[in-house]
């Protein structure tokens, strides 16, 4: 029931709606919860509802997180 | 530098064994997150002294049994339709199943979205189409859209029995319970992308449990399960977000201000942990005749939990399902006694899929 799905906007259809594609699928999505939806958008959809957009893994919030899980790593083991 | 998900799960690994020094049990609260976590395997890289228990986040699992048999009870009223998610359609009720009514000739939908349900609506006229809403503050604005929308165009064919429920309170409730001991929760990632990390300051602050908020890719769990460690290793307890890709300090203002004008807090009750107060939502006053149990005078009836079921410990973490009499036997995904052994995210079903090999 969480379960968000990461979707492409391909198409603003209306005030309130859009096509989202992820991978092949291309499907309905409604833009009410969040601000000026614009083509080329990645955001999270949750029953058929973008809830946010998403940052990329490449963005430097997430690179700070793993460089400080990193820091705590012991490289000796597992290997 | 960027590395591989495979790498990030192994540098996770050693950190939680380094940060791990004494026992923690920690909660992961949504039922994504338990169904990731059994999926993967993600277990097998835990050190002996972190364990991890299954929370109340799984939307069809919390609704009581009352809940389940007021819905059923409607969908054999004369000229009613309901839509819910597909996950509601097969959990036993006292008597039927949503999916056996419709067996019977009950008018049942299915639908994706809270949108689809108002759509159904329009296309049904005659009918009255009640949707069953169920979820958690992910959920809960798409509903309080689709309600702004119905009343913006006097659909008043369509109704909401609403059984949406709000995730903070739950947990302080979980978080005074002597008997979970927890040591912190795995918050959810998408309830989060909504409420945004402040709504659980108190867990921190008056109850001493780390608090960390993580997304569903096994790396981004894992990722969590460190920040939880750290955070007892160090002895502060914060709120925080191994979830950035997702989950904004201030969550989503525009979702929050919906849920706002829409619902106000009220008391609702959850299957395992009974009547708790502020723990759900009902519509604000100009949009009370869109609750189906106002407009029909509705009352939910006291129903028993299925014999011998134990979703009520499973899904507060007070047991693990394999320690339910019947999993396994009688209760399976094809023939599920509790709804733990329905839903797609219910911790039963994640076990029995993913999780036997372990527990055998």
């Amino acid at each position: 029931m969480c379960l968000a799905i990461p979707h492409t906007l391909i198409a603003i259809t209306g005030p309130k709606t859009a096509i989202g594609r992820a991978g092949t699928v291309e499907v309905e999505v409604r833009t009410d919860l969040i601000d000026t939806p614009a083509m080329g958008d990645h955001v999270l959809v949750h029953a058929g509802f973008a809830i946010e957009r998403l940052l990329p893994d490449e963005a430097a919030e997430v690179e700070a997180l793993w460089e400080s899980i990193r820091a705590h790593s012991v490289t000796a083991s597992h290997e | 530098m960027n590395d591989s998900a495979y790498n990030r799960v192994l540098t996770a690994s050693r950190a939680l064994k380094e940060l791990a020094d004494r026992p923690l049990k920690f909660m992961e609260v949504c039922g994504t997150h338990t169904v990731s976590i059994y999926r993967s395997g993600l277990r097998t890289l835990f050190p002996s002294n972190v364990s991890l228990v299954s929370g109340p986040g799984c939307p069809v699992c919390v609704t009581a049994q009352d809940e389940i048999d007021t819905v059923v009870r409607l969908a054999g009223m004369e000229k009613v339709a309901i839509a819910t998610y597909g996950d509601m359609i097969r959990v036993p009720g006292s008597s039927l199943s949503l999916a056996q009514a419709r067996a019977l000739g009950a008018s049942i939908h299915v639908v994706l979205s809270a949108a689809g349900a108002l759509d159904l609506a329009r296309r049904l006229p005659d009918m009255t189409v009640i949707f069953a809403g169920v979820g958690f503050e992910t959920t809960a604005p798409a509903t309080a859209a689709v309600v702004l929308e119905a009343n913006r165009y006097g659909q008043d064919n369509f109704l909401v029995l609403n059984f949406h429920k709000t995730v903070p309170v739950v947990l302080e409730t979980l978080a005074m319970d002597p008997a979970l001991a927890l040591d912190g929760f795995l918050l959810p990632g998408h309830v989060s992308t909504i409420l945004g990390l402040s709504p659980y300051a108190p867990l921190a602050a008056e109850y001493g449990l780390a608090c960390v908020v993580a997304g569903f890719e096994p790396e981004q769990i894992m990722a969590g399960l460190v920040l939880l460690a750290l955070q007892n290793r160090e002895g502060h307890f914060s709120v925080q977000s191994a979830y950035p890709q997702a989950v904004r300090p201030e969550g989503n203002k525009r979702a929050k201000a919906l849920l706002e004008a829409v619902f106000e807090p009220a008391d609702a009750k959850w299957r395992g942990l009974g009547l708790l107060p502020g723990s759900g939502l009902k519509f604000r006053p100009p949009y009370s005749h869109f609750d189906a149990r106002i407009r029909l005078g509705l009352v939910d009836f006291p129903a028993p939990e299925p014999a011998g079921c134990r979703c009520g410990d499973v899904l507060t973490g007070r047991i693990h399902p394999s320690e339910c009499p019947l999993f396994g036997c009688p209760c399976t995904p094809e023939e599920p006694v509790g709804p733990c052994m329905v839903s797609s995210e219910g911790s039963c079903a994640a076990v029995y899929r993913y999780g036997r090999s372990e527990f055998r």
